[in-house]
């Protein structure tokens, strides 16, 4: 769910990940996608995020626009970022500590009635 | 579902949805039809660039994933929403492309601001109107809603709310309530002037202001194809007119004409008072007369 824990942001951001378990699936690799995708993703957050998956060899520090046309470093983006899944743990907030739990890929960011 | 029932009558959505109503999404091939042709509808009036660069779009109450499906079909990355459990386990059995996120429309979306290429749901955002818990103020809900759509939105991207409002008032209190917080577009539907085909969609355009696309059907044709028509059928359209009437026939016959021996003896009562020739009272009086063949 790697993808996914990047875009969701509530009161603080980026959220830490506590993992139980990870899983791989393949996915395909297209390059286009993740040229239209990279503009839009917090490196400093996303790095994070891989390295609680452990998912960071490779990925360096700080990343360019330029970097886009070296295809080794395309296809391990790729890989942390489309085919690492976090299947069980939870996301917490860095600001208030609310944990959301994530059951079989799916995070719960359901709220109580007095948090929103 | 009966004809005429509508799920938002009958619970939550987060329970109405359970394992049962879920597998329906999974075996019902009309169910299917009906959200796969809804889907591809939304995507036509998405109006993404045809480069086929593959974008990443927002599925509200994506449920079992079949809109997803659509998506992934078009090409398209996609994020799903959804408040039930059991629909979004049904998704994950059918290993749909999506990432799925269990969350509450009402309550915000929990997303990073400018990060989605557009979205689209399906059947969905009707529920927003409905205040099932104490405390939920559906005025709130949608506010709460659009504000947090409007913020993951880039701009010049597009929404697109398949809806089936329950009366006109729902359908301008939800582009209301989007308008307010600075979505410009309206409200598109479908051969209008057909009952059972007709359907609503939701325009949303953040930040540029074209023209709102045209409805399909507006000189009065029906749709074409058999597959469309009846996927145009769903019995998820309501006749509220057909289930008031219902209604009153049920309760008219239940208890008779509702009025005893006590208000009869009242009224002759009231009548001989006022000076009238009555029918002295008797055991025979307020009995219902002999049927005669």
């Amino acid at each position: 769910m790697l993808s996914c824990h990047i875009k969701n942001v509530r009161n603080g951001y980026p959220f830490l990940i506590e993992v139980v378990k990870v899983s791989e699936h393949e996915a395909d690799f297209d390059p286009d996608f993740l040229k239209h995708i990279f503009p839009r993703i917090n490196w400093p957050a996303f790095l994070q995020g891989a390295q609680s998956l452990g998912c960071r060899e490779g990925l360096p520090e700080e990343a360019s626009e330029s970097m886009l046309e070296d295809e080794g470093f395309l296809k391990r983006f790729h890989h942390a970022l489309l085919e690492v899944f976090l299947e069980e743990g939870s996301l917490v907030c860095p600001e208030t500590g609310r944990k959301f739990p994530v059951t079989k890929g799916i995070p719960n960011m359901l709220l109580n009635e007095d948090e929103c | 579902m009966g004809k005429g029932e509508r799920p938002e009558h009958m619970a939550p959505p987060d329970i109405f949805y359970n394992e049962d109503e879920a597998r329906k999404y999974t075996t019902n091939s009309r169910m299917i039809a009906i959200q796969s042709t809804l889907t591809e509808r939304a995507l036509e009036l998405l109006a993404l660039p045809q480069d086929g660069q593959p974008r990443l779009l927002l599925d509200l109450g994506c449920g079992s994933g079949l809109s997803g499906e659509a998506l992934s079909e078009a090409g398209q990355m996609w994020v799903g929403l959804d408040i039930s459990a059991a629909m979004l386990d049904v998704a994950n059995e059918r290993e749909v492309e999506g990432d799925l996120v269990l969350g509450d429309l009402g309550h915000g979306l929990p997303l990073r601001p400018g990060s989605f290429d557009g979205a689209i749901s399906i059947s969905a955002v009707q529920w927003l109107c409905n205040a099932d818990r104490t405390g939920h103020d559906p005025r709130k809900r949608m506010k709460r809603f659009f504000e947090t759509l409007y913020m993951s939105l880039r701009r010049g991207a597009r929404a697109v709310l398949q809806i089936y409002p329950e009366n006109p008032k729902q359908a301008e209190m939800l582009v209301a309530a989007a308008m307010k917080v600075g979505f410009s577009g309206g409200l598109v539907v479908d051969y209008p002037h057909s009952t059972r085909a007709k359907k609503y969609f939701l325009v949303l355009m953040v930040g540029t202001s074209i023209a709102v696309p045209t409805a399909k059907g507006l000189d009065g044709s029906e749709p074409e194809d058999e597959e469309e028509a009846a996927a145009a059928g769903g019995a998820e359209h309501v006749q509220v007119a057909g289930r008031d009437r219902n209604k009153r026939r049920r309760t008219g016959s239940g208890k008779g004409d509702g009025k005893g021996r006590d208000w009869v003896l009242r009224k002759k009562e009231q009548m001989r008072k006022k000076g009238y020739e009555i029918a002295p009272d008797s055991k025979y009086t307020a009995r219902k007369r002999k049927r005669i063949v």
